[in-house]
């Protein structure tokens, strides 16, 4: 399965597993991403930590020495990533809801956090023809923890484009190579 | 970048942004379009010339406004850095997926 197909044609064509990001509303960014493989493959993917830890990584350099996972309502997760520099980086939080292989929602709180309060994350899965399409949806306190978020490009590991900004800047010519190769 | 990103997360000046977009415009077709008035329509400009999105040039007596192409290049380069981040993490994922899936069809699947 080619993860590299064109720009502008997300999600339409069925071989496609491109990454969106996106705002809504004033307080959420939201995160979808197709997977080529059963929702049972990929609910483990993101939960069982000695998978988890083989690719929530970041860019290179970065290894992921700690990832506990307690996956229950109520129970707790913690993320540490370390640099080769010697940096190293946590968050964590509070699962409140999970539907397996269907539904996460928890908080998530990094260590030292750049915007103020817990933001909510909201994941659900769809399957569909063996094909997994993930949508992850993040809450913020206030819009302005969510465009300090969106101004470090970090939330999760995350950074946003604002509402049609891809589509804006299509327009004005400038898109590059904007699938990772 | 944080002016740039600043500038454009009010609704009325991204709108400014992708009106502009489609060439430069008198700022009376900008308050027509918008339906704001123009004090509002003047200051929502005068943050997005202070972020250097903007520029006004004045023709007999019309001040027209053009977007600059700069910090929006800039801004798409940042974002697709960290898009990559995100991105080169699922197709890590991607990977691990194949191999799970290729593990599961030699020893077939396991009930939970």
């Amino acid at each position: 399965m080619d993860a590299r197909s064109d720009k502008g044609t997300t999600m339409k064509n069925s071989g496609e597993l491109k990454l969106t990001l996106t705002t809504r509303g004033e307080r959420e960014i939201v995160m979808t991403r197709a997977f080529d493989a059963p929702r049972r493959l990929v609910f483990d993917a993101l939960t069982k930590p000695e998978l988890v830890r083989r690719w929530l990584l970041g860019p290179a350099g970065w290894s992921m020495p700690v990832c506990e996972i307690d996956l229950k309502a109520g129970g707790k997760y913690r993320y540490v990533w370390r640099h080769a520099n010697g940096k190293e980086m946590g968050m964590g939080g509070v699962y409140r809801e999970i539907v397996p292989r269907e539904r996460i929602v928890c908080t998530e709180l990094f260590d030292e956090a750049w915007y103020p309060g817990e933001a909510l994350l909201t994941m659900n899965l769809v399957e569909k023809d063996g094909r997994t399409v993930m949508t992850n949806t993040i809450l913020y306190v206030s819009q302005e923890a969510r465009d300090g978020v969106l101004r470090s490009g970090m939330g999760s590991g995350i950074a946003v484009s604002y509402d049609r900004l891809a589509e804006l800047l299509g327009a004005e010519g400038t898109e590059k190579s904007a699938t990772p190769v | 970048m944080m002016e740039t990103l600043k500038a454009l997360a009010e609704p009325n000046r991204l709108q400014i942004v992708e009106l502009l977009l489609k060439g430069p415009r008198p700022v009376g077709e900008l308050v027509d379009e918008l339906g704001l008035r123009q004090p509002q329509v003047s200051k929502h400009l005068r943050v997005l010339s202070e972020a250097g999105l903007v520029a006004v040039r004045v023709d007999a007596q019309r001040r027209i406004y053009a977007l600059q192409p700069a910090p929006l290049k800039e801004l798409g380069t940042w974002v697709e850095k960290y898009r990559r981040v995100w991105e080169e993490n699922f197709q890590r994922m991607d990977g691990l997926l194949e191999e799970m899936k290729r593990k599961e069809k030699k020893h077939g699947r396991k009930k939970r």
